[in-house]
């Protein structure tokens, strides 16, 4: 076993292990936490094949933005967990049937006769000043940019869609307008009424109810 | 590398209406509600500058462009320009409509545009990464038309249905493309055809992938036993965006089944015909049984729509030229069917009434006798009786069956399409036959009524006279596969 592979295994071990922890931890900060630690491994066998910007975009979208995401919304919430647990070892056994269909299916067609290093030639090692990023770029900007300007009008209409559907001017809500509340001017909010002077009256007529 | 303008030039058409459907999304931020018709106006002028574009640029070549990411070529233009013309009959048609419900807003317009984007790209890709591209874009511009009347319960669970089962439809036919592309190393259908013809690649792998795509196919196309979203979409959405649903992007549902199945995998032939077969018999059982027992007429068309698909299938299933032009004539010929028949309902309902049930058709030639003439000439044609439009329809799919050898299944279609007949007549007894128990008048505006009288006529005069469109089409097929 060379020093290569001993990484591999080293990085492959941890990422099961934190994986099964995501799906196992008792407190969800935990399982957010283990994934973490899961999307931190996967990004160490991604530059293991020489795909280093999945490997950074890994660390810093889904580590430094999404699960911080997550670590908020999970802080946030009030999380009833013997409620989530309910029924956990009630629908293990079809869920258990389930992934063992999906893993033996996945095994008979992703076997190594349609997909090993027999069909599919090993890719070549490229040298040290090789950059993946560059590459990624070129083709996204080129080849691929036809596609690439059509996920741009897809996210286009995604903005659209969502501000249709959400926004709505409630009637019935106050709210205040600030503008407003600066081009208020004295004459608006004061009237000044003009009354007939009263005559003083005598204290003893106050106090002294009415018959 | 760097862009010709030769590069872009096939891209016009796509290009110009982004651009312009950008400048209606932002103009349209100025106007006040009355001047709303502005947007109308000019989202119609949209369409039809890309039908002059289109129009203009259909020289019957193929050209790749974009990488061999773009393809325009003849069946693309002739698809495009069906495309553009039912997107603005349903405009016409809805407009009234969504006025006196609250829905006149850029969005919709700007939502409807995006979403023929999206049937552009697909009808005229020639990647599977275009081709998905194109599939998201209208997809999504859908889901928000079909969840766009906020306060309705129900157009709020149909669109839920839809997107849910909408991105289960995607993931296998994503999950699909990938297995073609570690079968053949290659994504573009051209490519792809070529490996195959060569007799390259895994064959567990290749069948494996066909099952899924097939099956994301056909719940795009909605045939059983994918259908169970139709039903319910179509019910609960607005009548304006149900008609857009069921016309345009059924064309582009076609586009795309021809570029996967008759342009890249048609060495695959035999692995898909069955798959057809099994889905076009069990489309017109559960399409033509169902409907009969329906008493919502937007639910009855939405079960017609899923046997009609399934009729369409029996032309895609011979698998040949002959085969592909009947079912472009099928699907053409059933969009104007279909415009026909939802643009009814859009036509009689008025404000706070939805004309959606078949009781409220009843009587129909007492309170117009002129528009209850017309969905008799749909219904006639939707029914396939001579000498409408729909009797060439399905004789010309027929003949492709038979053509190829399926005579079984050519004696099955007619007995279904038999039964289906029922529930097409009803309609012309109820209209007809029985009194009606609402006189309020029918009044369309002056532009619905000439459309909606051309719509009819239109069944009529293409049945006397299909040859025009049915050379088209074979042209188109001719030329492009």
């Amino acid at each position: 076993m060379n020093f290569e592979t001993a990484v591999f295994y080293f990085f492959a071990a941890i990422l099961l292990f934190a994986g099964l922890r995501v799906i196992t931890a008792r407190n969800p900060v935990h399982a957010a936490l283990f994934l973490v630690l899961a999307f931190f491994t996967a990004a160490g066998l991604w530059l293991m094949l020489e795909a280093e910007f999945l490997a950074i975009t890994l660390v810093l979208v889904y580590v430094g933005a999404v699960m911080v995401l997550f670590l908020f919304v999970v802080m946030m919430l009030d999380i009833n967990l013997d409620k989530l647990r309910e029924g956990f070892w009630d629908y293990l056994p079809l869920a258990g049937i389930v992934a063992t269909l999906m893993v033996l299916e996945m095994v008979v067609v992703l076997g190594g006769k349609q997909f090993g290093l027999s069909a599919v030639p090993a890719p070549i090692a490229h040298a040290a000043n090789y950059s993946n990023t560059k590459e990624l770029g070129r083709l996204l900007y080129t080849d691929y940019v036809y596609p690439f300007e059509l996920a741009a009008v897809i996210l286009l209409v995604a903005i659209v869609a969502a501000i249709a559907l959400t926004m709505r001017r409630r009637k019935h809500t106050k709210y205040q307008d600030p503008a407003q509340q600066v081009k208020i001017k004295r004459a608006d909010r004061i009237r000044m009424v003009s009354m007939a002077s009263e005559k003083a009256v005598s204290t003893e007529q106050i106090s002294q109810p009415e018959k | 590398m760097n862009f010709a303008l030769t590069d872009l030039m096939p891209l016009l058409p796509e290009i110009f209406l982004l651009a312009a459907v950008s400048f209606i999304l932002i103009f349209d931020l100025f106007l006040s509600d009355e001047h709303r018709y502005i947007t109308y106006i000019l989202s119609l002028s949209a369409l039809l500058g890309c039908g002059w574009l289109t129009f203009s640029g259909a020289t019957g070549e193929t050209i790749y462009a974009m990488h061999g990411m773009f393809v325009s070529d003849m069946l693309a233009d002739v698809l495009k320009l069906v495309v553009y013309f039912s997107v603005a009959v349903t405009m016409v048609y809805s407009r009234e409509y969504i006025r006196v419900r609250g829905m006149f807003q850029g969005e919709f317009f700007v939502l409807m545009l995006f979403a023929t984007l999206g049937m552009m790209v697909m009808i005229s890709a020639s990647h599977f990464l275009t081709l998905y591209m194109g599939l998201e874009l209208l997809s999504l511009s859908l889901y928000a038309l079909v969840a766009l009347q906020r306060d309705s319960a129900v157009a709020a669970e149909a669109a839920m249905k839809y997107f849910v089962l909408g991105a289960l439809a995607s993931g296998m036919l994503l999950y699909g493309m990938s297995m073609l592309y570690g079968a053949t190393g290659t994504l573009e259908i051209a490519k792809i055809a070529a490996v195959l013809q060569q007799g390259l690649g895994s064959n567990t792998v290749l069948v494996f992938g066909l099952v899924f795509v097939v099956a994301g196919l056909a719940f795009k196309l909605g045939v059983a036993p994918f259908h169970m979203w139709i039903p319910d979409v179509y019910q609960g959405a607005p009548t304006a965006v149900t008609l857009f649903i069921g016309t345009a992007s059924k064309i582009a549902a076609l586009g795309f089944v021809l570029r996967i199945l008759a342009q890249g995998l048609q060495s695959l032939s035999p692995d898909w015909q069955s798959m057809l077969v099994i889905m076009a018999v069990l489309s017109m059982a559960v399409g033509n049984i169902t409907a009969i027992a329906q008493t919502n007429f937007k639910r009855m068309l939405a079960y017609s729509t899923i046997s009609h698909m399934g009729f369409l299938l029996l032309g895609l299933l011979a698998a040949d030229i002959n085969g592909y032009t009947s079912a472009m004539f099928y699907m053409i010929s059933y969009v104007f069917m279909g415009l026909g028949s939802f643009g009814m309902i859009l036509l009689l309902s008025r404000k706070g009434f939805e004309a959606d049930k078949l009781d409220d058709l009843k009587g129909l030639n007492q309170r117009s006798p002129w528009f209850a003439f017309m969905l008799l000439l749909i219904m006639f044609s939707l029914a396939g009786i001579p000498p409408t439009i729909g009797f060439y329809a399905k004789l010309s799919v027929l003949q492709a069956v038979i053509h190829a050898g399926y005579t079984w299944l050519a004696v099955v279609a007619v007995i279904f399409s038999l039964i289906g007949a029922f529930y097409y007549l009803r309609v012309v007894k109820l209209m007809y036959f029985d009194k009606p128990h609402d006189m309020t008048p029918i009044a369309p505006q002056g532009d619905m009524r000439v459309l909606m009288s051309a719509n009819g006529l239109g069944m009529l005069a293409l049945g006397i006279l299909p040859q025009p469109l049915m050379a088209l089409c074979a042209y188109a097929i001719g030329k492009s596969l």
